[in-house]
């Protein structure tokens, strides 16, 4: 293993700054953020909001027009190329060539990266993939969730140190998902760290870290418990019955931020328990429905931060 | 199933030992296979050349027979009929009017319905007696120097031939009048024996531009230029991984020309059949080169195909291949010398037709290597490593 500069301070991703325009309109705006070695990242935020440009940024795909930092130890400015040696980027899109077969994709990148023998690490590789039998298939022709493995198993193929994966389980089906972040946690037990870009938040719960980010500003970070209680969101599950017509008359009221469904059960949350707790105080009782004091879930904290960023900064 | 490995086998990370070389024939390879998988463009390497020369060979004639012709006569003779007689049996002329005046034999001619008129002066047969060799005049539409030239150049002596037994005047043997042609000349040649060699350039200019022409948008377009561009490969080795396996099926494509303008056009190769490989090697990488160059600069596939015809006209237009270079205004040689096409139908009109040396070349083969050098540097300057 090639010693990198920083290695010995066990940050894999150390980035202060970072800003990104598009045509006179900032997608990432003043983002830092830190990723330990050895960890999986979840990275989180609405459609939009940045999340890829600041992947592409940090593995050199595209230059910040301002901030500065280090991927793996080396300058994300200058030094694209040792960078991009050593980092495995998936992305969003499937990008290999689906006129190649399996076999032949992975061989490609295997010569790009100097391996000895191509040929040896590509089968090595659609072993481990469970891809046996398909390596002669076209790329283009494999359904969603080979696709997705093929494309994991083409850019960890080169051993990099640190994967980037862009909304890799998009569109895949649960099972593939699960093996998907079966595999994710085996890499990152081995020491290679993980950013992981992804919507769902069964995922996001998943990572060792979070951070999360909406209209190119990272709004919080930490464990999934740090950014729970970071959130001062104050969270009650009713259950009962006519929770329609509760939702509907709860909506809008001083102190309720929020209202949400969630199956046979309604979120209502605010930041202000006070104020929330006042406006609530009426439907206790109403016969036939159960209060319950609660902690917000993830997803409750992430909408509650997405509206208000959308006040901030749209 | 699991993607783990030992810690212990992970390979190394370093700049790998010919990391150009491997990564320039990882590209080559891809290259290849998708060439082979796309069946389409597989089919063009032979079809176009086959299809154009065969076209090309048959349909363009340069001696084209049976032209329209004028026939002004302002005497009626027996020298005057014979002489009529004998150039339609040239079969280059065809007489479809007969007029009286001049002024409706200009016309005739400045319309277009004619492409020649053959007058005979008034005293005309008169005049041939007393052996004053008075001017029989063929006027030619110089709209068409090619067309017209052929006719021209065999005139006199298929005149004189056909007039043997009619002027018994065989001492001094030659014509008794003289024919005054009023037209561009153009020395005659068998039209097979120019074009082929021009269109063995013209033919790859085409094929060789378009295959690197949409080389580079087309990975744009298919998105798989986000993951080349996130593993460790320089510019000059995607151009040349995307350049060299086109210069192979440009080399059978010129083989393919070549062998079919010889075997059936009986074109022949008078120089060494091996510098004619070599510099047709050479002007198929320069093509390529800048077919590349413009993949680099366009945004889409489209933009690629539009810009590939702007640089195709002008090069079939001022190269020479289409009209005599030196007949271009100085500016059009000018723009002619920097098309590869320019040099190459001299070089390979030079090498098959006239037997020509290195020597006889060398400032051509020159203008080829600085024409690739600069498309090549410009598309390497030009190739985005990121998607800013």
């Amino acid at each position: 293993m090639t010693a990198a500069p920083a290695s010995a301070s066990g940050v894999a991703i150390d980035v202060k700054g970072l800003t990104k325009s598009f045509g006179g309109r900032e997608v990432v705006h003043d983002l830092s953020m830190q990723v330990k070695r050895g960890t999986i990242y979840g990275f989180l935020g609405p459609n939009g909001s940045g999340k890829t440009t600041t992947i592409r940024m940090l593995c050199g795909l595209l230059t910040p027009d301002s901030g500065e930092g280090t991927c793996l130890g080396y300058d994300i400015r200058r030094d694209a190329d040792k960078i991009k040696r050593r980092v495995g980027y998936m992305t969003q899109r499937f990008s290999l060539y689906q006129d190649l077969s399996v076999r032949e994709n992975l061989e490609f990148v295997a010569r790009l990266y100097g391996t000895r023998d191509a040929r040896g690490a590509a089968r090595e590789m659609i072993k481990r993939l469970g891809l046996s039998g398909r390596e002669e298939q076209l790329a283009g022709e494999l359904s969603g969730g080979w696709k997705q493995r093929l494309a994991l198993g083409a850019c960890t193929l080169p051993n990099p140190k640190l994967l980037l994966l862009d909304e890799p389980t998009a569109g895949v089906d649960p099972k593939a998902r699960r093996d998907f972040w079966n595999e994710i946690h085996a890499l990152a037990a081995e020491g290679l760290t993980v950013l992981v870009s992804t919507h769902y938040m069964d995922e996001a719960e998943r990572c060792h870290e979070i951070a999360y980010i909406a209209y190119g500003h990272l709004l919080a970070h930490g464990t999934v418990d740090d950014v729970i209680a970071k959130s001062a969101l104050s969270t009650y599950t009713v259950t009962g019955d006519n929770l329609n017509e509760l939702a509907a008359e709860l909506t809008g009221k001083p102190g309720v931020d929020m209202v949400a469904p969630f199956g046979t059960s309604l979120h209502v949350s605010g930041r202000d328990r006070e104020a929330l707790e006042a406006s609530i105080a009426p439907y206790r009782d109403r016969p036939g429905l159960h209060w319950q004091h609660s902690e917000p879930s993830l997803e409750d904290v992430f909408i509650e931060l997405m509206t208000r960023s959308k006040d901030n900064f749209q | 199933m699991s993607m783990v490995s030992a810690p212990d086998q992970r390979r190394d990370t370093r700049e790998p030992r010919f990391g150009f070389w491997r990564r320039s024939y990882a590209m080559v390879v891809k290259e290849f296979i998708q060439l082979r998988r796309d069946r389409v463009s597989f089919a063009m390497i032979v079809m176009i050349p086959v299809m154009q020369l065969l076209l090309f060979g048959f349909a363009i004639n340069t001696t084209p027979r049976n032209l329209p012709t004028a026939v002004l006569l302002q005497e009626d003779s027996d020298l005057g009929r014979s002489i009529l007689k004998a150039l339609e049996n040239t079969a280059y002329f065809r007489f479809t009017r007969e007029v009286h005046d001049v002024a409706e034999f200009d016309n005739l001619l400045q319309s277009g319905k004619v492409l020649f008129g053959v007058e005979i002066p008034r005293g005309f047969e008169r005049a041939v007696r007393r052996g004053d060799r008075p001017a029989l005049l063929v006027a030619a539409d110089a709209t068409d120097p090619v067309a017209a030239g052929s006719a021209l150049s065999t005139l006199g002596v298929v005149v004189q031939t056909a007039l043997e037994h009619d002027l018994r005047t065989g001492d001094p043997p030659s014509l008794p009048f003289e024919i005054r042609a009023h037209a561009r000349y153009n020395p005659a040649a068998s039209s097979r024996l120019n074009i082929v060699p021009g269109l063995v350039g013209t033919i790859l200019t085409m094929t060789m531009l378009i295959f690197t022409a949409l080389s580079v948008t087309r990975e744009i377009e298919r998105g798989t230029m986000e993951s080349l561009l996130s593993m460790p490969i320089k510019p000059v080795e995607v151009m040349f991984g995307k350049i060299l396996p086109y210069v192979l099926v440009g080399f059978i494509q010129a083989t393919l020309i070549i062998g079919i303008g010889v075997l059936l056009f009986g074109v022949p190769v008078r120089g060494s059949l091996m510098m004619l490989a070599l510099l047709s090697t050479l002007f198929i990488t320069t093509n390529l080169s800048i077919g590349y160059t413009f993949s680099t600069i366009v945004q889409n596939q489209l933009q690629a195909m539009q810009l590939s015809m702007m640089f195709f006209l002008p090069s079939i237009l001022l190269s020479g291949f289409m009209f005599p270079f030196a007949g271009m205004p100085v500016w059009a040689q000018y723009l002619g010398e920097g098309l590869p096409l320019t040099h190459y139908v001299r070089i390979v009109r030079a090498i098959m037709l006239k037997g020509a040396t290195m020597e006889n070349i060398q400032y051509d083969a020159i203008a080829l290597v600085v024409l690739m050098l600069l498309a090549m540097t410009i598309a390497v300057t030009r190739f985005r490593r990121t998607l800013d």
